[in-house]
This record gives C-alpha cells, sequence and structure tokens, in this order.
C-alpha cells in the first residue's frame, strides 16, 4: 500500500512540472522522475491517510489545515480492524501493537486516551473565558459536547494544557504527531459524541481544535527542530489575502460517453484520469468545474508583536495558511496567537533543472487562532494579555517586595539619571502600579477609575519631558505624544479608509492605544482647547465616545495620563497661582490626582548633591551604575506581576484613616470660611493607597498605604494649590480656578463700587472710563481693568445696572 | 604567494575538504574550524587587503564562490530561512551516494536525494546590506587604492556588447585593460571628486542588469538611506550568531560571493508560468519576490564567513578592533595638539575668522554618544551655528569642507521641498515586506549637516511636520522611530548633527554659537571665493582626518578630585547668582569639558581644561546674550 502511494505521488508530480495548464496531465505511470525533487516535503510531511470515523450519516468534513486527505479507500474500523489508519504499517500484526509509520502513535490507545480525557478532565480553576458559564466541577469537554450538540456548530477548541496535565505522553504525541493525532482525537470525539448524542444531526463531523500548545511562543525560537510540529506563537497580523479557492475534490466527465468521474486532491494536485474507465478513451476526459469541490484557504502574514522583539532588529514575519471557516477570522491589525503546523517546502529554482535553490519556504498551517486584544473591546477587568513569569523571577519579585524599603528601592530606579524630585517619582511609581479597579456598575455608579493621573508643571529644562520619555520606554502599552504636535482625533480616533480592503475602518488613537497603559502627553499646555476638552471624559469615564462616519461607539480608554505643562511666561511665576501660571481650566486640573512642581529649589546642599549626581552620571562606568540601581527590566517585571495578580481591599482599620484623613483635610478650610477637599480628593487618597498596597505586594490596603497616600496627597498640594497671596493651601485654586482670596477680593470691589455709585445720587447714566478713574481714586489697592469689569458683572447680576458700551445705567 | 591565494580564489574547496574530513569523525565542530581557519589567515600581515572588495571592484571582475569582503550598514533584516545543510546526491549513473555540505552555497548540485535521512536542514539569517551611506569619496578611494587584491575578469563574464553604444564601449575597453588597479588613476588625487566614476557605476548597474536578467533594473529600487547613493547592495547570509548583530550596525563582512544566475532564474521562471497556482508560489506576491530574490548580478548574495564590525570607517586609522590597538590612539596622543592648532586656524579661516565658532565645531566634529543612561544619550553634541551668511553659497562650502575632513557625512538643505516630500524616517512596506529606508537612517558618527539657511516660505505638510519632529527626536534623544505602520520602532543612533542658520535653529541644539564674521560684507565674495577646498596639502587633510576620528575614539576619565572640584565649583556659581546655570547647563558644561581635553588629547580632565571649557562657555553664552539684544531692537 505504501508503495504505491510513492509511485503516485511521483507522477502527480510530472504532472505539474511539464505543463503549466494547471494540474491536468495524463498520468504516465512508468515516467517516473526520480531525482525530481518536487514532491517530497521535509522528511517527515508524509500523508497520511486520515482515519475514517465510524460515524455514519454525518459526512466528515476534509482538514485541509493538516494537510491530509480523505482518500477514496473507505477503511471501515469494523470489518478491518488491522488497517484502521491508512497509514499504519501492516508488518506489525499484533493489533494493540500497531503504530502510525514514522511514529509511536497507537490509534487504538491513542484514542482511548483521548476519550477518557474528554469524560473526566476537570479544572475546577479554569478562569478562561471560553468556559464562562460551565459548570467547573463537571467534566469540561463533555459540556462543551453538550454545547455543540444544541448549537451545532461542529468544532472542539481543546486546550494543549489540559492534555498536559491529564496525560503527559498525550500531550508529547499530539505535539510532535499532530498530523496523526489529531484526526485520532477527530474520531475518538465523534464517537463520542454520536454515543451520546445519537440523533443530532451536524454540518460535518466534529473537528478537534487544539490551542496553547506550549512548544513555542516566540516567532523568533521557530527553528529547524519545530517542522511539523504543533506549536504555538503570538504575533500581529499584518496582511491577509484574498480569498484563495482550493480545489479538493475534481469532477470529470468523458467527452465520449459522459461518464464522469471524481478525483480527490492529493496535496495541491489532481491526476487526471488518462483512460475513461466506461469506452477506454484515452484523453477524453475534461475537468467540468463548477461541479468540482473547493474549499476556501487563505494566506495570512503575521509579524512578531513588538513585546517579543529584541532591540535593534526588526520583526521577523511568518506566513500563516487558514482554511475554511478560519478563513476572514482575522483582520490586518489584530494581536492573535496561533495553533498550527510548522510546515517547510523545498523550493526549486527551476524545474527543468534538477538543481534546487537549497532553501525552504515556511509557512504555519493554521489550526487555532486566538485574538489576544478582542477582550479589551468587551471591557472584561482582566489583564488581556498575561505576562508568563518563571518560578525563579516571581521569586525574585517576591524577595524584593518583602524588604522594608522597597518603595524607596523602586521610586529610586526609576529614571536614575533624573536627581532628586523624590515625591514626584513616588508618584509617578504609583501612577505605574495604579489603583485597584472596581465596579459599581450594578449600583449605577459604573467603573471607578482606578488609574492615577498626573500633572507636572514647572520651569522648561527641569527634566519633565525626559521623565516622561522614561516612563514611555518603561510601560508595556504606552504612548508619547506631544501636546503640540496631537490634535483631539490623534488622541481619540479617526475614520479611514483601510488601502487594503477599501473598508471604512476606525483608527484609534493614542488614549485608546494607551489602554491599560499610560498615556504620556508633554508640553499639555500647548494643546488647543478642542483637543484637550476630549480629555475631561477619558480621564474620569475613562471611555471615549465617538460619532463620526456611521460608526458610533464607546471605546474604552482605561489610561492613566501623565501629562507636563510649562508656565505661560516660560518662567514659572511664585506670586501667582498654579491656573494662572498654566492657564489651564479648573476642570481638568481637578482630575488630577496628583500636580507637582518642578521648580528650582535654590539651596546649596541640593545644589552639591545635583552637581554630584551629573559628574557621576557622567563618569560613571557602566557597571557601577548597574550595582547602584535596579535593572529596568526587573522594575518592569515587578510592575506587570503587582498589576496582573495584586489586587488590594480596604482593611477596616484603613478606612477609618482614611474617613478621618477626608474629616480632616474639610475641617482645616472650614475654620476659614472655605472648603478644602472634596470627594474626588478622597477616592485619590484611596487609589494612591491601594497603589501603594500593591507596591508591597499586599493584598491588604492598611495604615502605612494610607498615611503614604496622605502624605504624597499633601505633599502635591502643597506645591500646587498654595494661594500665593495668603500661603494657605487652597484647593478651591484647583476645583474652581480662583483662590478663596481673590472671591473675596471681587466681592469687595464690587461692594465699594456700588457704595460709590450710591454716593453719587441721581445719575441714571455714567461715562464707564470715569467710573473707573473715580474707583481707582476712591480705592487703597490697585484696581485693575479686569477687576473693575468682574465688579460691574457681579452688580449686573445682581439687576443693579447694566453696561451697554461705554456708558452704564442704573436700573430702578 | 600563490598557494596563500587558494583559500581567496576557492574558500569553497577548503570548507569541502574539512567538511569530508570530518564525516570520519563526527562531532569535530568542523564548522567552527572552518570559520576559524580563515580568520586565522586573514589575521596574517595585510591578508585583508588581498582580499578583493566588493565596495571598489565591479561585480563582474569578481570571480563567482571566491572571498570577497564588503564594507556596509546592515539595512534591513529578512526572515530567517531554513536550508539543507548536508543533503545526499545521487549519481545518476553508478547510483552512488555522496553526501554534501550545504552551508556556504545558494544552489545545490545534481541529483539530491530529498529521502534521505542524513538530510540535515539548517537555518541562516538573511540581512539586506548597503555600502555605508553617506561615505565620502576620499574614503572610498583610500581603501580601493589600499588594496593588493588581483582581480582577474571572470571567464564566465562575457560582456554583452551589442547592447552597448560605441562610446561606452570604449570606457569598458579602458577598464577591461587594466582591471585590478582600475581606480588608481583617481585615487592618487582624492580631491578631484570621483564624478567620472560615479557614471561608470551607474552605466555598469544599467547595463549589467538586463544581461543578468530579463527583469529590467528600473524595477528594482536598492534602497539606499541616501538618495544619490551607488554602489553593490548585498544580501547576506549570515550561519551563526546572527542575533549580536543589529540593525545599522556597520561591518566589514568576509564571505564567499555567490552569484549564480539559477538564483534570478526564479524571477524569469515566474513570468513564464504566472498561471501556475503553486501553493509554494503563491506564498510571495510579486513585489516580495522582487525584493527578497532580485537578480544575483545586480544584487550579489554573500555568505558571511566572518564579519568584524567597524569602530570607523576611516581608511587611514587600522582597523581597531580589540585592546591591542590601543597602542596606536596612545601613540598619536603626542601630536594632536599641534593638529588641533592647524585646524582650529584652518576653521577660524573657513569661519570668517571667528575662532570661538571654530573651537565648537571641533568639539562638534569629534563628538560621540558614548553611553545611554536610560533614555539620556551622554556624549552628545549637537551644535547650531546661527549668523552663516547667505551669499553665494556660504554653507555648501562649509558642507564640501567637513566632507572632506569626516569619514561619513550627509547634506540635508531644509527646503520646503525637501521637507515636505523627502522620506526622512524609515517605513516598513508590508506588501513588499521590507523595511523602506529613510535619510536618517545612518551609520554612526555620520555628520549631518542641516542647512537651515535653505528655509523658505510657505506650509509643512503632514509629512513635512512629521520630518521636523522626527530631526527634533534625533537631536534631542539620539533615537529615530522606524514606521511600521501598526507600531512605532524605536532605534537608538549615533549621529553628529550640525545646523547652520541665520538665526537660532527651529531645532533644539546642545549649543547654539552665533558666527561672529570678522569679515567685512564687501570683501565677501572674494573672501569666499578664496576657501578653497584645496587650501591643505594633501598630506595635511590627512593629519587632519586621522586627528578627528582619533580623538572620536579615546576613552576618558574624570578623578575623584576633580568630580569634587566640579561639584564645589557648581555650587559656588549657584551661590553667586542661582540663575546663572542651571543643571541642564551643568550637562552642557561637562560634555564641553570631555571634549576640549579630548580634543587635545588628554585622557582625564585637568583643572586647567575645566576652567578652560568654563570659559568658553562664558564666551560663548555672553555673546548670545549680545545677540538677543542686538534682535531685539529689530523687528
Amino acid at each position: 500500500m505504501s508503495l504505491n502511494r510513492h509511485v503516485f505521488i511521483l507522477n502527480v508530480h510530472l504532472i505539474n512540472i511539464c505543463d503549466n495548464e494547471p494540474c491536468l496531465q495524463t498520468v504516465q505511470p512508468n515516467e517516473v522522475d526520480m531525482s525530481s525533487p518536487l514532491m517530497y516535503g521535509t522528511p517527515s510531511s508524509r500523508i497520511e491517510g486520515t482515519p475514517r470515523s465510524g460515524v455514519r450519516g454525518t459526512p466528515a468534513r476534509q482538514r485541509p489545515d493538516l494537510g491530509s486527505v480523505r482518500k477514496a479507500p473507505q477503511v471501515d474500523l469494523q470489518s478491518e480492524p488491522s488497517a484502521a489508519d491508512g497509514g499504519a504499517a501492516s508488518e506489525a500484526n499484533a493489533g494493540q501493537r500497531l503504530v502510525i509509520w514514522g511514529t509511536d502513535v497507537n490509534v487504538g490507545i491513542c484514542k482511548e486516551k483521548f476519550q477518557r480525557f474528554l469524560q473526566r478532565f476537570i479544572d475546577p480553576t479554569s478562569n478562561e473565558d471560553e468556559n464562562s458559564g460551565l459548570d467547573l466541577n463537571e467534566p469540561l469537554y463533555m459540556q462543551k459536547l453538550e454545547e455543540i450538540s444544541v448549537v451545532g456548530d461542529p468544532v472542539l477548541n481543546v486546550n494543549c494544557l489540559h492534555v498536559q496535565s491529564f496525560d503527559a505522553e498525550l500531550y508529547r504525541q499530539l505535539i510532535s504527531y499532530p498530523q496523526e493525532v489529531i484526526p485520532t482525537f477527530d474520531m475518538a470525539v465523534n464517537e463520542l459524541f454520536f454515543e451520546r448524542f445519537p440523533d443530532s444531526i451536524l454540518e460535518f463531523q466534529i473537528q478537534v481544535r487544539p490551542y496553547n500548545a506550549l512548544k513555542t511562543r516566540n516567532m523568533r525560537s521557530l527553528n529547524p527542530e519545530d517542522i511539523d510540529q504543533l506549536i504555538t506563537i503570538s504575533g500581529m497580523v499584518i496582511r491577509t489575502s484574498q480569498l484563495i479557492p482550493e480545489m479538493q475534490e475534481a469532477f470529470f466527465q468523458c467527452q465520449v460517453c459522459a461518464y464522469s468521474t471524481r478525483v480527490e486532491v492529493d496535496r495541491g494536485r489532481i491526476a487526471e484520469p488518462a483512460v475513461c474507465r466506461n469506452c477506454n478513451t484515452t484523453h477524453g476526459l475534461t475537468l467540468v468545474h463548477n461541479r468540482s469541490v473547493f474549499s476556501d484557504k487563505q494566506m495570512i502574514k503575521v509579524q512578531e508583536s513588538p513585546e517579543d522583539m529584541p532591540a535593534g532588529q526588526t520583526p521577523h514575519t511568518t506566513v500563516v495558511y487558514a482554511h475554511n471557516d478560519l478563513v476572514d477570522k482575522v483582520q490586518p491589525g489584530d494581536r492573535v496567537n496561533i495553533t498550527g503546523v510548522y510546515r517547510a517546502v523545498p523550493m526549486r529554482v527551476n524545474p527543468r533543472q534538477s538543481n534546487v535553490k537549497a532553501v525552504y519556504k515556511t509557512h504555519i498551517d493554521a489550526i487555532h487562532f486566538r485574538k489576544t486584544d478582542e477582550k479589551r473591546l468587551h471591557g472584561v477587568n482582566e489583564e488581556a494579555e498575561q505576562k508568563l513569569f518563571t518560578e525563579d523571577r516571581v521569586q525574585t519579585l517576591k524577595e524584593l517586595a518583602g524588604k522594608p524599603d522597597v518603595y524607596e528601592r523602586l521610586s529610586s530606579a526609576l529614571a536614575p539619571s533624573i536627581y532628586e524630585h523624590e515625591d514626584i517619582k513616588k508618584g509617578i511609581l504609583l501612577q505605574l502600579f495604579g489603583g485597584t479597579r472596581k465596579d459599581f456598575s450594578q449600583t449605577g455608579r459604573g467603573h471607578f477609575r482606578a488609574d492615577v493621573n498626573i500633572l507636572l508643571c514647572g520651569d522648561p529644562g527641569t527634566s519633565k519631558s525626559q521623565l516622561l520619555q522614561y516612563v514611555y520606554n518603561l510601560v508595556p502599552r504606552g504612548q508619547y505624544t506631544s501636546g503640540k504636535g496631537s490634535s483631539a482625533v490623534g488622541l481619540t480616533a479617526y475614520v479611514m479608509k483601510d488601502p487594503e480592503t477599501r473598508q471604512v475602518v476606525l483608527q484609534t488613537g493614542a488614549l485608546v492605544l494607551s489602554d491599560n497603559g499610560i498615556c504620556c502627553i508633554d508640553e499639555f499646555d500647548k494643546m488647543s482647547d478642542n483637543t484637550r476638552s476630549v480629555l475631561h471624559e477619558v480621564m474620569e469615564q475613562q471611555t471615549l465616545s465617538i460619532a463620526k462616519a456611521g460608526i458610533i461607539c464607546q471605546l474604552n480608554a482605561r489610561t492613566a495620563v501623565l501629562a507636563a505643562a510649562n508656565p505661560v511666561e516660560s518662567q514659572w511665576n511664585p506670586k501667582k497661582t498654579t491656573i494662572e501660571n498654566i492657564q489651564l481650566p479648573h476642570t481638568l486640573l481637578s482630575r488630577f490626582d496628583l500636580i507637582f512642581l518642578m521648580l528650582d529649589p535654590q539651596d546649596e546642599a541640593y545644589d552639591r548633591r545635583l552637581a554630584h549626581h551629573l559628574v557621576s552620571l557622567y563618569y560613571q562606568s557602566e557597571e557601577q551604575m548597574e550595582e547602584e540601581f535596579l535593572d529596568m527590566a526587573v522594575l518592569r517585571d515587578y510592575i506587570a506581576y503587582a498589576r496582573t495578580y495584586i489586587s488590594p481591599r480596604l482593611s477596616e482599620e484603613a478606612s477609618q484613616t482614611l474617613i478621618e484623613a477626608y474629616v480632616d483635610m474639610r475641617k482645616i478650610g472650614s475654620g476659614r470660611g472655605m472648603v478644602s477637599a472634596y470627594p474626588r480628593q478622597l477616592e485619590s487618597l484611596i487609589r494612591l493607597a491601594e497603589a501603594h498596597a500593591k507596591v508591597r505586594f499586599s493584598e491588604k490596603v492598611e495604615n502605612i498605604d494610607v498615611e503614604e497616600a496622605k502624605r504624597l496627597h499633601r505633599e502635591a498640594l502643597k506645591q500646587s494649590a498654595t494661594d500665593p497671596r495668603t500661603g494657605f493651601v487652597d484647593i478651591s485654586i484647583l476645583t474652581t480656578g480662583m483662590s478663596l482670596t481673590a472671591r473675596k477680593r471681587k466681592e469687595e470691589v464690587a461692594q465699594a463700587l456700588k457704595k460709590m455709585i450710591q454716593a453719587k445720587g441721581k445719575t441714571p447714566a455714567m461715562k464707564y472710563q470715569q467710573l473707573l478713574d473715580d474707583l481707582r481714586g476712591q480705592s487703597e489697592t490697585a484696581i485693575t481693568k479686569e477687576l473693575f469689569d468682574e465688579a460691574l458683572r457681579a452688580l449686573a447680576d445682581e439687576d443693579y445696572l447694566t453696561v451697554t458700551g461705554k456708558t452704564v445705567r442704573l436700573l430702578a | 604567494m600563490p598557494s596563500t591565494h587558494d583559500w581567496i580564489d576557492s574558500p569553497l574547496v577548503v570548507i569541502e575538504d574539512m567538511f569530508a574530513a570530518s564525516q570520519n569523525s563526527p562531532n569535530s565542530g568542523w564548522e567552527a574550524k572552518a570559520v576559524e581557519f580563515f580568520k586565522e589567515r586573514l589575521k596574517e600581515k595585510d591578508a585583508h587587503t588581498w582580499v578583493p572588495s566588493l565596495n571598489d571592484v565591479p561585480l563582474h571582475y569578481l570571480k563567482p564562490n571566491s572571498l570577497v569582503k564588503f564594507r556596509c550598514l546592515i539595512q534591513d533584516m529578512f526572515d530567517p530561512e531554513f536550508y539543507m545543510g548536508v543533503y545526499e546526491t545521487v549519481d545518476s549513473s553508478t547510483k552512488a551516494k555522496t553526501l554534501r555540505c550545504g552551508k556556504y552555497k545558494d544552489v545545490t548540485e545534481c541529483g539530491v536525494d530529498f529521502s534521505s535521512t542524513n538530510t540535515v536542514t539548517a537555518e541562516r539569517q538573511t540581512f539586506y546590506c548597503v555600502p555605508i551611506p553617506g561615505e565620502n569619496s576620499w574614503v572610498k578611494d583610500s581603501f580601493a587604492a589600499s588594496s593588493q587584491a588581483r582581480v582577474i575578469p571572470s571567464t564566465s563574464y562575457v560582456p554583452s556588447r551589442q547592447k552597448r553604444s560605441y562610446e561606452e564601449d570604449e570606457e569598458m575597453d579602458d577598464m577591461d585593460a587594466q582591471p585590478q588597479k582600475q581606480r588608481e588613476p583617481q585615487s592618487a588625487g582624492p580631491q578631484s571628486p570621483s564624478e567620472h566614476l560615479g557614471n561608470n557605476d551607474s552605466k555598469r548597474l544599467e547595463t549589467e542588469a538586463p544581461s543578468g536578467s530579463t527583469v529590467s533594473s528600473s524595477h528594482i529600487n536598492l534602497n539606499f538611506p541616501l538618495p544619490g547613493e551607488k554602489g553593490p547592495s548585498c544580501l547576506v547570509k549570515v550561519y551563526e550568531n546572527w542575533d549580536c548583530f543589529k540593525l545599522n550596525d556597520t561591518l566589514e563582512v568576509y564571505g564567499i560571493l555567490s552569484v549564480s544566475p539559477a538564483l534570478s532564474a526564479l524571477a524569469d521562471e515566474k513570468e513564464a508560468s504566472s498561471g501556475v497556482l503553486d501553493p509554494t508560489e503563491s506564498m510571495e506576491t510579486a513585489e516580495e519576490q522582487r525584493v527578497h530574490s532580485p537578480p544575483a548580478s545586480l544584487v550579489p548574495r554573500l555568505h558571511m564567513l566572518y564579519a568584524a564590525p567597524l569602530q570607523h570607517n576611516n581608511p587611514l586609522l587600522p582597523v581597531i578592533s580589540s585592546a591591542d590597538d590601543s597602542a596606536f590612539l596612545s601613540s598619536s596622543l603626542g601630536e594632536m595638539a599641534s593638529v588641533r592648532a592647524e585646524l582650529l586656524s584652518y576653521f577660524t579661516h573657513v569661519l570668517l575668522g571667528d575662532a570661538l565658532s571654530a573651537e565648537y565645531l571641533i568639539l562638534h566634529l569629534i563628538s560621540t554618544v558614548y553611553s545611554r543612561r536610560d533614555v539620556l544619550p551622554l556624549g552628545k553634541f549637537t551644535l547650531n551655528l546661527s549668523g552663516c551668511p547667505t551669499v553665494s553659497s556660504y554653507t555648501e562650502r562649509l558642507y564640501q569642507i567637513i566632507q572632506q575632513l569626516v569619514p561619513s557625512s550627509y547634506y540635508l538643505g531644509m527646503s520646503l521641498q525637501n521637507m515636505n516630500h523627502m522620506q526622512l524616517v524609515p517605513k516598513k512596506d508590508y506588501v513588499a515586506n521590507r523595511l523602506v529606508s529613510g535619510a536618517l537612517q545612518l551609520a554612526k558618527n555620520t555628520s549631518l549637516f542641516l542647512d537651515e539657511t535653505k528655509l523658505e516660505q510657505g506650509q509643512l505638510d503632514t509629512t513635512g511636520v512629521r520630518n521636523v519632529t522626527a530631526l527634533g527626536n534625533l537631536i534631542s534623544w539620539q533615537k529615530v522611530d522606524y514606521d511600521f505602520s501598526y507600531h512605532q520602532m524605536e532605534f537608538p543612533c549615533n549621529i553628529n548633527v550640525l545646523i547652520v542658520s541665520e538665526a537660532r535653529s527651529l531645532l533644539p541644539s546642545d549649543c547654539q554659537v552665533h558666527v561672529h564674521s570678522q569679515v567685512v560684507p564687501s570683501d565677501m565674495e572674494e573672501y569666499l571665493g578664496s576657501i578653497h577646498i584645496h587650501s591643505q596639502a594633501f598630506s595635511q587633510l590627512n593629519k587632519l582626518r586621522i586627528y578627528l576620528s582619533v580623538a572620536r575614539l579615546l576613552d576618558y576619565s574624570i578623578s575623584e578630585e576633580l568630580t569634587k572640584a566640579v561639584e564645589d565649583d557648581f555650587v559656588d556659581m549657584r551661590k553667586d547668582d542661582p540663575q546663572s546655570i542651571s543643571a541642564e547647563d551643568l550637562h552642557r558644561l561637562l560634555v564641553v569639558a570631555r571634549l576640549l581635553s579630548l580634543s587635545l588629547g588628554q585622557t582625564s580632565l585637568s583643572r586647567d581644561m575645566w576652567l578652560r571649557a568654563k570659559d568658553l562657555e562664558a564666551q560663548r553664552t555672553s555673546r548670545m546674550e549680545q545677540h538677543t539684544c542686538v534682535n531685539g531692537n529689530e523687528p
């Protein structure tokens, strides 16, 4: 049997090289060109007839993804047990020891094992979204089979990790011989299925799609050993081809006697029957295209994801073929995990010569796609991609977390080239960790923001941009934009025509791209008002609503904003408030949890330390620096680990402290007749305390966390919300844009003006300029035109007077 | 001598011998031994000069499968490919089986037995390499002149004469007559621009392509980073340690040349049978085919045996590969001060009698990014020479002078046309699956000369804004964000940017110097006319070239004691007037002190140098203040 197949293959090969008409020519069994390279794949890519399931009634569907062909010889399992598989070696006669040629797979045992797996596998800790709604204490895959019988979608996705934990030997076979093992699985699952649900009708027999093979994770690590094995790689789709119809079965008709015959495709080639079996006419058969059977195929180019790449190299790409219903499952730009069989085919130079360009073309036949960024659109709270940590790494991280000064250590490891600004670094560190996500959608409040927003403002040249650059380089999903160069659409999303597909697609901007990350915005003050206004929604609700070009949607933008702004007068004016200095709307400012001033502290000790820092920066050797600071990679892993696995909750004690702190903050102000804290500040405190607990890898927010949050919050307030006129911290500067003293002053001027007008007696109309001059003459303090206008407006609001052009009229 | 040339003329024989010998003793590690053999040979005195270089010998004079070298930059990295490392052939008559080695070859021999169990599949990586962008003609000429390779026109080369015009034919004959030293006449006087040669090269490229295959060369974009570049590009096949190479590395590759026509026949075949839906062929688009398997006559394949990363591409310096060459560096230290004085007076003359600007120009030319602290590149020194006269193409003259002194440089006039239409940032083309190069894909220590006097009124479009942003990023962070369409990728670089402008540049810079012309405007024309590139004697010029390259390679340190002194100094300055010096000023001061010391051949900071650096900075800032005052009065 195997010999026959051999000859057959060679014949088909001949066909192709002799003729440009695709695939069709007479087979002349004697003209076997032994030297021809064409039909041999890599050594192990053999053709195996797929085991035929014993289930009748439901048609089997070809699996082009496995390169296997359900070929004509119908092997009946019952009547011919020894030849259960097309490739089974016949020399082994003891039925139980039969293995598929070239492998150590025994069909019977393999089938049995897999059925046992399906019937017994339970994973109570499973948290995959595929398994939502299933009873985790019941056999998982039996429930899935039940689902298939209800839904009628004959695809069974099997997590390879489950197979591995159930039976390591079976897993090894699956990885090493997917071409043989998967059809066996198919067979097993169909038997089981139709035994259980004898009445169900499926479109075709169930196909098993394994995923999550641990063999390979990274495209870069693919090597010749992986050929013909089951692998899983992650990457980004960059191109998809059009649909390629691939002939699966050709229909031939004899031109003489109209006798028809069907020939199945064998590895992309079809052997045209030379002689009509009915009338013995030679070369009388023609292909009838529209009665032939085609299957869908699509070429997909996948590129390594940027995170997997070593620095300084370009990303690799791999070709993937999708078949049948996997066609058009993915779009360019999708991040996917692909499970499939890695293949290699030798390239040829010239079919007429037998020289071969000694290179294999490689591709992957996809069996399973899993989009990794799918969940981001649905707003599931988990991190989309779970970073895998090795045991060792986790151990190191935990060790680090156990140190009492971990917070200080981490904050000093942050941007070591930037000197001092300890509190700012601590603030940014807490931002990197973020608070705990809470969901109050049940009670109508929706999601609570867990991300900490930070604004840095200060003199130019105080390395604000450098800090931003550092953060952007540190976090995996960071975006860096400059307020000067970005527009509202650049930050949110815009609609464009895809040059490839000609479809209208939504291109997401920086804020959406940094979902679950940090969006660094430099030159925040130079942003146009229009652009800034989109930030209102993002910074509190953490969504982006879009309504353009017929696309109306709400995208998640759970991003922390780290912004830097320069003062309007290019130098920070200590006599003015923050708002006056940076000219940003207070509505936006109040959305920042922490606002830091980066000013040049002018004191000698600081200068000395700064100078020492800078000089050593320039002249220390690389190794010395390494010793002093934590590695950036460790820091990155530490943050990723904490973000993924730690979600601290407030302890009773801590919440008491928080309440006290908040009440205290309100009290400070009430003594002077002003409000010094709003609920927003309380939320900020909670977030900061949670982040601090995360830094310690603690599942509980404790008092020390709250204390640090309070301290940091106070520090930031002290810097940014101090009223330069009184020297007090006044939160209303940030929340209403005007300090209390300024408001008082306004009222005083209005009253003075009113008194003056009343003193003038019966003059229904006055000149604007004269009034201003009079008031200036009366008042001891300087009265600016703005102040005067404000006073007039206040009086107009009281319906005391109106201003028309240059005259002021009294009402009543 | 002849025997030593065997390994140059037919290296594959050496490799095959080793392979055959290894068959009797498995695990002999013959591959490592083979590489070692060639490395050893090349170490011998002058041995590397016997190897012909693809940079200066036309491709058709090189023997296929001979050892050649190529001085290049890695422009793109293609996907790794699997090839038959070992395969078995069957003699069709005797049926005898032989094991063959597929390494360092593109094409297998006849009669491959594909079902053999002895076949070993191995992996190799392909790099697309181009000659170092912006390499100046004096470098090329000097390298060519030092070559001792005996190049004999390959016998397989048959010029397709009928396609050439009579005139060109003569030229070709000219070259045929004396191929081995074809560049000598030019190299005698490196001052003469290589116009003539350049022409020849381009004609060769154009006329050769049709002889190699039917694909016309106009379809093939060789993807050079800079417009108007000439020279062969090459597909370098790397067999080991490809992870240690990075994009934009400059290398000298020693490898086996492969120009088998079979490689380009692929494209030929494709044309003829494009109807066939072969699964293996439909994987690539036509563009991809064209890019990844261009005709070998145009883009030869080079199978790398050994590659030396280049620290510099100055032909006048020995190749600095390890510590043992530091002897050369230290030997030249003594002379440096005197050469510097010469260079200073020359630059002072060029910069219209302004000695301060000349000082800074020297510092700029020897600056290099020597290290990075997280995102901060250390040692960069972008100079903005403002106040350049706009008359009679002064800036172009200035560039020509710099061009004569540095190994590689590029002039970018910042005209509206250029900014709006040039592609500065490399971009990934997913259709052809390659990185389309841009002008900012430059080798390290390339001098980028930005001419802002070419600015004109008008509006920058999207490309223009992106280009200006890219230039700004390059200057501030020494990195270029390559455009991968779905994301950007950051590649660090080390490019010396010199900006010449009338007023303060619109781009950021580390240091701005306003040129104070000592020349009365009326004499300007005449004065400029007298600035000749030839004003320096040839040997003199070489001295300056060596000086600039050496100063860049020196190590530098600062003693404990001086660290302390610098700190004290800083604190004192801040005490008197906190506004006078900021952290940024200290950054700059430290760089200036470093460069100043190095420029005088001192490898550690001395108090004297520190004071001089401070003095220089003070002069510069006082001039800046003056200048802003002057500017304030103007509208």
